[in-house]
């Protein structure tokens, strides 16, 4: 089988979320990839290091810099003329792209897959996670994204693919982009993050969250994450949320603090090694999924924590 | 224009979903179901727009089996115009379902299809993006903001990084995040004057779409069980173990 990979970039360099995306896809067969961009060939240069890989197809327009699916969608479905699967990881940018690219080619995608059970067998999580399906599918071309925290990540460097130029039809002329806020963080980012620590509704106001969260995770060199409940009341962005449609992580250990443990959020972090709880409810569900629980009020636990650490 | 909103009835998100002992799937008998979180904010996205002038109907639209009527009596509640109804008791996949909508839309012309996300069920998040897809249609999807200026609507997106901001030309198929609004309560007087709006009562075969699905559940099975872990006493315990884990 061969599969196209969606190389996840920001016109300078290979996302991270890509490497899993590449282990998954080797599964199933020959892996090639395709860096769609605009003045991006130093992406697919570092692309073809990876570990694995084959070709990788570079298609540098200005129509694609954005990575507006209305542009990318026809020229994917044209590349899977000669491929057998897409694989794109469950980003923002894959979950918009992959569904349009599978209509085009009239399959079903399959969301989110935690495991290649055989060549055209799956796993994938319903139900916030309360439940693993087991899918088959019984399409001709298959359209796949990953959750990036079920796959190992491929080597960055080693490998020997090859850049071929291709091109597509460049502007749909459906859609432009206008701008981006995209939030600035020094710390580590969220998916790939190690430690995270995060936030809930119990943090009161964003200077509060500040005050207590933030020196706890610098000290621990730790990705910083939120519920949606934190969120909601305005203490952080929203790109810090972790839960069922915010984002999924699974680190080597996650501390909530004043997060009660509600199922969206538990979607979101129950596939952490180590999850830690800060709650002064003892009631609260996060005790259930939590390895080590500490029952206190965090705006005394948590800068003694940071203060002993 | 005409705002078309497709809304699915799911199990509430408040409900713990069990797995059922054959592994065939998920127990849904007697369990409290209820409109898709993100198909509310999409209603109500859809209502705000025609409160603001920019749209004169709202058709809500459910494929589903008959008890999806309840979900539309519930749009309808909040301020839809009329609803049809394409009752199958089959499961029908994103792929089929986008299918209807594109036939639905070819009847009814709309200048904004606004859909949920994804539904809480199958948590698929492909419908708004095939539909745009078979139509042709830019797509707005997880949408933060919604500005329709002319020709043309704005959608400030929720994206990995943060926020980013398309303009789409209309016609167009938009998609709801969390965050785009606030959905309001159904009052009882307008359940009461729900009740009397028009709700058609469609087939799949209406529409010529076939519904057969492409994927076929092998099993369906509970997640892995995290074991019962500790409760400690204080704050230097909690130290001690993140030093013994090498994380301190």
């Amino acid at each position: 089988m061969k599969t196209l990979v969606w190389v996840e970039h920001d016109n300078a360099v290979v996302k991270d979320a890509t490497l899993a995306v590449v282990t998954a896809a080797a599964q199933l067969g020959e892996v090639h990839l395709l860096v769609a961009g605009s003045g991006c060939r130093a992406v697919a240069d570092a692309a073809a290091q990876i570990a694995g890989v084959g070709k990788v197809h570079l298609a540098d327009d200005a129509a694609y810099e954005h990575g507006l699916a209305e542009n990318v969608a026809p020229l994917v479905a044209e590349l899977m003329g000669h491929h057998d699967a897409f694989v794109v990881p469950a980003t923002t940018t894959g979950k918009n792209i992959a569904p349009r690219v599978a209509a085009l080619l009239d399959v079903m995608q399959i969301s989110d897959i935690l495991s290649v059970e055989g060549e055209k067998t799956f796993t994938r999580p319903i139900y916030a996670g309360n439940a693993i399906a087991t899918v088959e599918s019984s399409d001709a071309k298959l359209v796949i994204t990953v959750r990036g925290t079920a796959f190992a990540k491929a080597e960055a460097t080693g490998g020997s693919g090859t850049v071929e130029d291709v091109s597509g039809a460049g502007d749909a002329g459906l859609s432009s982009f206008v701008g981006a806020e995209l939030a600035k963080s020094e710390r580590p980012e969220l998916t790939s993050a190690k430690i995270i620590v995060s936030g809930g509704r119990a943090l009161k106001d964003s200077e509060t969250f500040e005050s207590i969260i933030l020196p706890l995770a610098d000290k621990l060199g730790a990705g910083v994450g939120a519920s949606r409940a934190a969120v909601d009341a305005g203490y952080v962005p929203n790109d810090y949320q972790v839960g069922q449609t915010g984002k999924i992580v699974a680190p080597e250990v996650y501390i909530a603090v004043g997060i009660s443990g509600a199922i969206q959020h538990l979607a979101g972090m129950k596939d952490s090694k180590t999850i830690i709880a800060i709650n002064k409810d003892e009631d609260a569900p996060i005790f259930q999924v939590a390895d080590i629980g500490l029952v206190a009020d965090l705006f005394n636990a948590v800068p003694e924590l940071t203060g002993k650490l | 224009m005409k705002i078309i909103v497709p809304v699915k009835r799911v199990i509430d998100y408040n409900v713990k979903p069990r797995v059922k002992a054959d592994g065939t799937g998920v127990d849904l008998a007697n369990v409290k179901m209820s409109m898709n979180p993100f198909d509310e904010i999409a209603v109500e996205e859809a209502i705000r727009i025609k409160e603001a002038g920019k749209a004169e109907e709202i058709i809500a639209v459910s494929v589903g089996p008959a008890k999806a009527a309840e979900t539309l009596r519930t749009a309808l509640a909040m301020g839809a115009d009329r609803a049809i109804l394409v009752e199958t008791d089959a499961e029908v996949e994103p792929l089929a379902v986008a299918k209807i909508l594109k036939a639905i839309v070819g009847e009814e012309n709309p200048g904004l299809v606004i859909l949920g996300k994804q539904a809480i069920d199958d948590d698929s998040n492909q419908t708004g993006q095939m539909l745009a897809a078979l139509l042709g249609r830019p797509q707005g999807t997880f949408a933060n903001k919604i500005e329709i200026d002319g020709e043309q609507v704005a959608v400030t997106r929720e994206v990995d990084g943060g926020l980013e901001t398309v303009k789409l030309s209309l016609p167009a198929i938009v998609t709801t995040d969390l965050r785009l609004n606030e959905p309001r309560y159904a009052s009882l007087p307008n359940i009461m004057k729900a009740k009397k709006k028009q709700l058609d009562t469609k087939s799949p075969a209406d529409y010529g779409v076939d519904i057969t699905p492409r994927l076929k559940t092998l099993k369906v099975s509970e997640p892995p069980v995290r074991s019962a872990g500790i409760k400690i006493a204080d704050v230097d315990a909690l130290v001690a173990k993140l030093k013994e884990m090498g994380v301190a």
